[in-house]
């Protein structure tokens, strides 16, 4: 299958190793892997900043960039939480009927990283190793917004090598909500506080996610306790494999 | 937002608010115990109703139907309790309500009043307004009446003294009541409570509440509670004043069939509330002589008017969204500023008071979406405080605000793929001040609330399109 990358602006700029993951896996797995390089960002900073009008044109030029696109990934949920609950409603408001139709065409086509592997792929075993004690941080995005359930975590139980633990309060917010983590820097590292406890209480070497965006935020502050323990995005971990190594 | 006076109109903004209360060990361990206390009783009992998110979708569904003829069903409601033999009074705002009940008290001659939890009258500062006139309120719900003694405010919309512990508890009724002494034993506070209320209800003739719902078809009045001390509320006085939200009504009595099971699963954990009162117009040989309803509006018909963010009107203010809130956790009510706390008093709030720390309430989230998920009525609370962030940035914002700046910026940034690439250069080569051994420790202005308590990875020397790029080229040369 032919599969165009969505990289997300965040993960293109700070987490290449996360967009290089996804290449070697979905290659791995006997896809070709596009990457249009007009992408930028898809808005969701400006939009729930308050900035909707900003947003706009990001996602007029998302909606260009991918129109042609039969199947299109993104190692991020929170980026297609803002791509499936936003962009109707924006292009609707912007009266642009050709928009409209645009947009809904695209959205059956757009899929999560774990969502493409399980749902669209219909893979659980990706054929990964990785030797590590594993803890899965659920963000809010994947959760309440895509509604991913435990799309991540069977494909994680057949990882090889894995110890994988259960997180507790998996279901509880990191504190990072985009903006939110500067505007209310006090109360979001209250509620990081309490994510690290849960984390290092798993004593996982490593925490996962399918956003990089709440693993930065919450590796952010286990490196500045010296806790000794990484984050590592989930693409990351279904890369590895015991011939190849860790991605 | 909507200029309008009200209740603390000089509370901080949210951040600022939030910083004592943070600080606050005792206060953060009541709230965290009280909020997972109710939210693993809520999660029983949501568990065994079966059609739980049918209920929802009705719930919603009735409330958006009401809302869409709400003047019908007001005028009913006026036309059905008028008839039932009570008084309805409009009132536009705060002032307005306030002044009616005043009147209403002065009328019957009365020098005090008992009150039911009632959040209109917080809502509107009533007690404040009837003690400048000399008129006394006694709250007798149990937590309203510690909040009162306790010379503090409510925290909470369904359990306004959550941030008090019992020794806390015990210290006010001891000094506020007059106490010798007085056991740590929850049934010794009640106790304590019991004899102190009781003697104000057999006393005072006259008696104020709010409404939990309206209903238009009956001209019922509907109030819910744990106590019985609403109930005496209702009952006992001579003369009853109920003031509620226009947003109350709803239109028929078969429709409490779906609210009443909402409601105390989800404020309480409670099946069914121990006690339901449902009060229609005045009575021969029972009850108030005199029943009045004060119906408020105070911004609400301009949340209706506003199609993003109507859908706050649907509230039953049961506080499921406070108790499963990762924010309101750390800070509990206080830091919110106005007694509607948490999620729903974050959207609420900025649209009916103009406040100074108005503008900061519908970023004191992050939208994890876990008050979406456990409202009753479905209110999309993360959407609407996205909305009305929209709102703060064009109605309130100066384009010359360094973050709108910034925002306009990167927006402009990310509407080339050039001026993108250039970005990621420049930040790439921009960072060394900043960066030590690869990593990101102190920042400066905003972003130093990041590295407060956080470090930040260093960009790194190759974005992902780069190795994009020179991937294709290997490829292309060995093709």
């Amino acid at each position: 299958m032919r599969i165009t990358l969505f990289i997300t602006c965040y993960n293109d700029t700070l987490f290449p190793e996360t967009g290089q993951a996804v290449v070697r896996l979905l290659e791995r797995l006997g896809h070709e892997v596009v990457f249009p390089l007009d992408q930028t960002c898809c808005g969701q900073m400006h939009y729930n900043t308050g900035y909707q009008r900003e947003a706009v044109p990001l996602m007029k030029r998302f909606v260009e960039t991918f129109r042609e696109a039969e199947t299109i990934c993104i190692p991020s949920s929170s980026c297609v939480a803002m791509i499936r609950d936003h962009y109707p409603l924006m292009a609707e408001e912007s009266g642009d009927a050709e928009l409209v139709r645009a947009v809904e065409e695209l959205l059956p086509r757009i899929y999560e990283l774990s969502e493409l592997l399980v749902k669209k792929l219909g893979l659980e075993d990706v054929g990964a190793y990785y030797a590590h004690r594993v803890t899965y941080h659920a963000s809010c995005h994947s959760l309440r917004g895509l509604q991913l359930g435990d799309i991540p975590l069977r494909l994680l139980r057949k990882v090889r090598g894995i110890d994988l633990v259960e997180l507790p309060n998996i279901d509880r917010c990191c504190g990072f909500g985009g903006t939110f983590a500067v505007k209310n820097g006090d109360v979001s590292a209250a509620m990081l506080a309490e994510k690290m406890k849960d984390v290092e209480n798993t004593t996982a070497e490593v925490c996962t996610a399918v956003d990089n965006s709440c693993l930065m935020h919450i590796f952010g502050g286990l490196h500045r306790a010296r806790a000794g323990v990484k984050t590592v995005h989930l693409a990351q971990i279904l890369a590895s494999t015991e011939a190849e190594g860790e991605a | 937002m909507t200029v309008r006076v009200g209740e603390s109109a000089r509370a901080l903004p949210f951040q600022k608010a939030a910083l004592p209360l943070l600080d606050d060990a005792q206060l953060r361990k009541n709230v965290r115990h009280a909020t997972d206390t109710i939210q693993r009783k809520r999660g029983l009992v949501v568990a065994e109703q079966t059609d739980w998110q049918e209920l929802r979708t009705a719930a919603s569904a009735i409330k958006r139907h009401t809302l869409k003829h709400l003047d019908t069903y007001l005028t009913q409601f006026e036309e059905r309790f008028t008839a039932a033999g009570g008084v309805v009074h409009w009132a536009s705002d705060a002032d307005e309500a306030n002044r009616i009940v005043l009147g209403l008290v002065q009328q019957y001659g009365g020098k005090e009043v008992i009150k039911i939890k009632t959040m209109t009258s917080d809502e509107t500062r009533l007690n404040e307004a009837l003690e400048q006139a000399g008129v006394h309120p006694y709250e007798t719900d149990l937590a309203e009446l510690i909040i009162q003694l306790g010379h503090d405010k409510p925290s909470h919309i369904v359990v306004p003294a959550l941030h008090k512990n019992r020794a806390q508890i015990r210290e006010i009724f001891l000094r506020e009541m007059g106490l010798k002494e007085l056991g740590n034993r929850p049934e010794d506070l009640t106790a304590a409570a019991r004899r102190f209320l009781r003697e104000k209800f057999l006393r005072v003739k006259i008696g104020v509440s709010g409404a939990n719902f309206l209903i238009a078809e009956t001209g019922g009045v509907c109030i819910v509670e744990s106590e019985g001390n609403g109930r005496m509320c209702l009952t006992m006085p001579e003369v009853l004043i109920s003031m509620a939200g226009i947003e109350k009504v709803i239109p028929s009595f078969e429709d409490l069939e779906v609210f009443l099971q909402l409601l105390p699963r989800s404020a309480t954990g409670e099946r069914m509330n121990p006690y339901n009162s449902i009060w229609t117009g005045t009575h021969e040989d029972d009850g108030p002589k005199h029943f009045h309803v004060v119906l408020l509006d105070n911004g609400r018909t301009s949340i209706l008017a506003d199609k993003e963010s109507r859908q706050t009107l649907h509230c039953i203010r049961c506080a499921a969204c406070l108790n499963t809130c990762p924010v309101y956790r750390q800070t509990g009510g206080h830091a919110y500023g106005s007694s509607y706390a948490g999620p729903i008093g974050a959207i609420f709030t900025p649209q009916v008071l103009n406040m100074e720390h108005a503008q900061s309430l519908p970023y004191a989230s992050s939208l994890c979406g876990a008050c979406y998920e456990v409202c009753p009525v479905k209110i999309n609370i993360p959407e609407v405080l996205i909305h009305l962030r929209g709102r703060v940035v064009r109605e309130q914002k100066s384009a010359l605000d360094p973050e709108a700046l910034g925002m306009k910026a990167m927006a402009t940034v990310f509407g080339s793929r050039h001026r993108f690439e250039a970005a990621q250069r420049l930040a790439r080569v921009g960072q060394w001040p900043v960066v030590s051994h690869g990593w990101v420790r102190h920042l400066p202005g905003m972003m130093g609330n990041w590295t407060a308590v956080r470090d930040m990875k260093a960009i790194p020397d190759q974005p992902f399109r780069a190795w994009w790029k020179q991937r294709q080229k290997k490829q292309e040369k060995q093709a």
